[in-house]
């Protein structure tokens, strides 16, 4: 399946789960946040939802800022 | 000896701090000199930014809140670079699940890429949705007394007026209508940007503001640690002559010597 993360697509395997995502992108147990088609998605959620083809994911972290 | 009155902590949000600076992490060279001046400026609340995380790029690369770690800092994400309420209220939803629930964030709606100006109506449904939502709104604003009214009975934890555009250093612009935000504050009032150096600091706390929050004349001095250890001392300077009280001004002089025992 193609999903559109942080606004550019990105294939990946069906059923895959966003902890799924998270871990193919080398950011396991890293301090992010994940939105889901514009819902939050808590962390202790991660395992348990499903991403569907379409979906609309964004992973966000900290930076510098004032 | 007369005893000296001794200071309340700064409260916001039923949260309290010894040091009424606030700083952000914004504009340093690197994180090794972004804790060095954090450590320097004594803050206990740090601003961060909330963005997209690089995709691929050395996922092994250290994370800002590893250096600025929220068991030792209070943490106030803002809504840098949001320029509706939308865009504002969705970055703060995703900085509390940053931030495991918590709650405080520093809101900013911008209006304009030139002058990074607040866009006060937008900032203002914002501030609505978000104070709905359970969030503790520290809010940065205009430097209008009207709208800096309205935000405090809205219930916003905090409101932060400009005492300058952001990034510009221009110190303290319009002390008058600080004064008047002040005078009828019920919330605390923190002067959020335009700080240059010291003492327009010290300026700011002399107002009578509870706090100050800065970035940029810490971070784009020469010496960015030796800049934060200074607003340090601005800051305390500035608060304790506050709760002094200056002196009257006055047009003629007023001898501190007695005339008394003069050689003739």
């Amino acid at each position: 399946m193609r999903i559109q993360l942080n606004g550019e697509p990105f294939e990946l395997d069906d059923g895959a789960s966003i902890a799924d995502l998270i871990a193919r992108l080398d950011l396991s147990g890293r301090r992010l946040a994940v939105e889901l088609n514009l819902e939050i998605v808590p962390r202790s959620q991660h395992a348990a939802t499903i991403l569907s083809d379409g979906d609309r994911v964004e992973v966000v972290h900290a930076i510098g800022g004032g | 000896m007369h005893p000296v009155p001794s200071d309340k902590p700064f409260t916001v949000a039923g949260r309290t701090f010894q040091s009424r600076l606030l700083v952000g992490t914004g504009k340093y060279k690197d994180f090794d000199e972004t804790r060095a001046a954090i450590e320097a400026s004594g803050a206990e609340i740090v601003t961060v930014a909330v963005r997209r995380t690089n995709l691929g790029q050395n996922p092994g690369e250290p994370n800002l809140l590893d250096v600025i770690s929220p068991e030792r800092y209070t943490i106030l994400p803002n809504t840098a670079g949001c320029y509706d309420a939308a865009e504002a209220v969705r970055t703060c939803r995703l900085a509390r699940e940053l931030l495991d629930g918590h709650n405080l964030v520093k809101l900013e709606v911008l209006a304009d890429q030139k002058t990074l100006f607040p866009n006060v109506i937008e900032t203002l449904k914002a501030a609505e949705v978000l104070i709905k939502d359970g969030f503790d709104v520290m809010v940065y604003t205009s430097d209008d007394p009207i709208i800096a009214r309205e935000l405090a009975q809205m219930g916003c934890a905090a409101v932060m007026p400009l005492a300058g555009l952001i990034g510009t250093g221009l110190g303290i612009c319009n002390p008058y209508n600080l004064r008047i935000i002040l005078e009828e504050s019920t919330v605390p009032v923190l002067v959020d940007a335009g700080v240059g150096t010291a003492s327009d600091a010290t300026i700011a706390m002399e107002l009578g503001c509870e706090a100050v929050l800065m970035n940029s004349a810490i971070a784009h001095a020469q010496h960015p640690v030796m800049m934060a250890q200074a607003m340090k001392y601005a800051i305390e300077a500035g608060r304790l002559a506050y709760l002094a009280g200056r002196m009257p001004k006055k047009l003629y002089a007023s001898a501190s010597s007695p005339l008394d025992g003069m050689i003739r």
